[in-house]
């Protein structure tokens, strides 16, 4: 079913700023349904107002049919899971998953009992008696779930539940929830400002910026199809192309003209004209890299350029090639035994290529976005600042 | 290279510094001579005088009531101060910790003057009631420094997680919020008890007839001279201000 969670032009300020201007989506009932975003974003302030916290100045919130704007926190079947996970220290786990049940005056042996069910899920069973200060990071998050999960909240709200863990840790909870949610079935609204956490676990995401949605999609839609630059650049990394168009083809193709670059190929899924301006995005990994010069085919863009920076990763190497007056960020997958090789270094001449298909035209762009990108041009930088 | 003796030696005289007129004192509360001096042999007799003295009783009497209900009241107010002093922000917020602070600061001669002041003014009968008052209004600001200390450390979104898992405010405060401030709530009324049971100057000023505290009664004592169960006294007093003041010292430790 859809439209099980609705938020419909919803605002929040605080004193001068605007966390939430005006924010209208639906969230469908039993996804993972992500608020992606910088710090600030409004993202944090939608859940708030969602579980409670905090009153929308304007707009609703509608809960399976239920306006539930203005209720306080514990007339809501919504839970929460908090950043620092919020455990009662002074109780120990057992009571720390008990609380809910035993405010809402659930009898003792129903309470027992669906707690042993929370351990079990959770794979605590052993750690029921211990104090909330002797156990681990990971453990408190699986604890802070199961004390929201008891409740049967029709919404599980997850604020950023994996920011205090290691890397790996975060790795292994990740698939630990995807697969809670798959046990319980219920929806699950999950803030975070890491597009890798992001893209793991959800059906959907909305991508937020200044108090505004820029996009919700799914995880591949927002990376492969995004609409602004922001998205583009906020979600993975990315390469941004200012251009006209000077030529339209059959297939939908379009031929660009771009200041300091090559013209190039582009799928020109707008419908666009010639001379109508396009801001193209195109990812790292679509680029072929090679020192041999590649086939020529009719939908494929080839150009020449030399490598200025280098960051080896294991599984994959990240380049900087000039080409012009750009400089392209590229990531080369290593999927053959890379010491049989001699693999490309700095200053080299090489020749980069990439299908018309495998660039994106986007609908609205603004150049600042540029500064979330892993590494943006510096000379392009110093021109902006006043001398 | 040879160690310095002399962080060693400053230890030693410190030490003797402080403890030995607690030493010295606790010897010669077991020492049969009427007015100290050389050691005249051992005996329990200024003890067994001591208890058996009704003005001591009386004021102990005296002593304890007030500090028990003057550490009770403190406590319940100070508390409540604290949370106001924390929760609320507005311009005056200043004054009124200001207002608590002072006690604090201000001398003992300074308080019990003008206290002594303000219920002569007001007509007040001078007695156990003004001392209680007298005590109340300094334990007061230590409670609610010691509780707003630890209001400051609280993490309050532990609030918002009992309120999310469906506790109304007051259930959140029960039973998330007042057991965790307890332990402060508890020294701080310890804190209290102890200043207020050995409180001299601010209670010298405020008493009246019949109501002599402890204190006051050890000086009345001191000036028609028994220094012997004075000193009896003294060593009892001392073992109590120990073992509540170690009490309280644990229990903030426990709870950090």
């Amino acid at each position: 079913m859809s439209d099980f969670l609705v938020f419909e032009g919803v605002s929040k300020r605080y004193g001068e700023t605007q966390a939430v201007d005006s924010v209208t989506f639906s969230i469908n009932r039993g996804e993972i349904f992500s608020l992606l975003g910088p710090s600030g974003c409004g993202k944090t302030t939608l859940l708030r107002c969602c579980a409670g916290f905090e009153d929308p100045d304007s707009g609703r919130i509608i809960l399976d049919g239920k306006d539930i704007t203005g209720l306080p926190p514990h007339r809501r079947k919504v839970n929460t899971v908090f950043q620092n996970y919020a455990l009662f220290p002074h109780l120990s786990i057992r009571e720390n998953i008990a609380f809910g049940p035993r405010t809402a005056g659930w009898t003792r042996g129903e309470t027992d009992k669906e707690v042993s069910r929370m351990l079990e899920l959770i794979q605590m069973e052993e750690y029921a008696d211990r104090k909330v200060t002797e156990i681990s990071g990971g453990q408190k998050q699986r604890i802070a779930i199961a004390r929201a999960l008891i409740n049967r909240p029709q919404v599980l709200l997850l604020d950023e539940p994996l920011a205090a863990l290691d890397l790996k840790l975060r790795q292994r909870m990740l698939v630990e929830l995807d697969s809670i949610h798959d046990e319980v079935g219920i929806t699950f609204v999950y803030v975070t400002h890491d597009q890798g956490e992001a893209m793991g676990i959800s059906d959907r995401i909305a991508a937020m910026n200044l108090g505004h949605i820029e996009q919700i999609g799914t995880p591949a839609e927002i990376y492969e199809a995004p609409r602004s630059s922001f998205v583009a650049a906020f979600i993975g990394d990315t390469n941004f192309f200012d251009g006209t168009v000077t030529e339209v083809m059959d297939g939908s193709y379009c031929r660009l003209r771009i200041d300091g670059f090559p013209d190039v190929l582009a799928w020109n899924d707008k419908g666009l004209q010639v001379n109508n301006a396009v801001h193209l995005s195109l990812r790292p990994e679509k680029f072929n890299i090679s020192r041999e010069q590649p086939d020529a085919l009719p939908n494929r863009n080839v150009v020449q350029g030399t490598v200025e920076d280098i960051i080896y990763l294991g599984s994959h190497t990240k380049y900087w090639v000039r080409v012009e007056d750009y400089r392209l960020g590229i990531h080369h997958q290593h999927s053959r035994y890379l010491l049989d090789t001699r693999p490309i270094t700095w200053n080299e001449k090489v020749w980069i290529s990439w299908f018309a298909d495998d660039s994106y035209m986007m609908e609205r762009y603004k150049p600042e976005d540029e500064n979330l990108l892993v590494l943006p041009d510096m000379e392009v930088e110093e021109e902006v600042l006043p001398v | 290279m040879k160690r310095s003796r002399v962080p060693f030696f400053t230890t030693i005289t410190v030490l003797v510094f402080f403890y030995l007129p607690l030493i010295v004192l606790s010897i010669n509360s077991f020492n049969d001579s009427r007015y100290g001096g050389p050691w005249k042999g051992f005996t329990f007799r200024w003890y067994v005088r001591l208890f058996h003295d009704p003005q001591i009783w009386h004021a102990l009497k005296n002593t304890l009531l007030i500090a028990v209900s003057a550490t009770l009241v403190s406590m319940m107010i100070g508390t409540l101060a604290a949370f106001a002093l924390h929760r609320y922000r507005s311009r005056l917020q200043m004054v009124h910790y200001g207002m608590i602070y002072s006690p604090l600061i201000v001398p003992d001669i300074l308080m019990g003057m003008s206290l002594l002041l303000f219920f002569v003014a007001l007509k007040v009968k001078l007695g156990l009631f003004t001392i209680f008052i007298a005590h109340v209004t300094f334990c007061l600001s230590y409670v609610t420094m010691v509780v707003l200390s630890r209001l400051q450390d609280f993490d309050f979104s532990l609030i918002e997680a009992a309120q999310d898992l469906g506790a109304n405010g007051w259930t959140a405060f029960r039973r998330i919020l007042l057991p965790l401030i307890m332990p402060g709530i508890a020294a701080g009324g310890l804190l209290a008890f102890t200043l207020s049971l050995d409180d001299f100057v601010i209670t010298f000023f405020v008493s009246g007839p019949g109501s002599t505290t402890l204190p006051i009664h050890i000086y009345s004592m001191m000036k028609h001279g028994a220094p012997a169960v004075i000193n009896a006294l003294s060593v009892i007093l001392l073992l109590i201000t120990f073992v509540l003041v170690s009490a309280s010292r644990t229990m903030r430790e426990k709870t950090e």
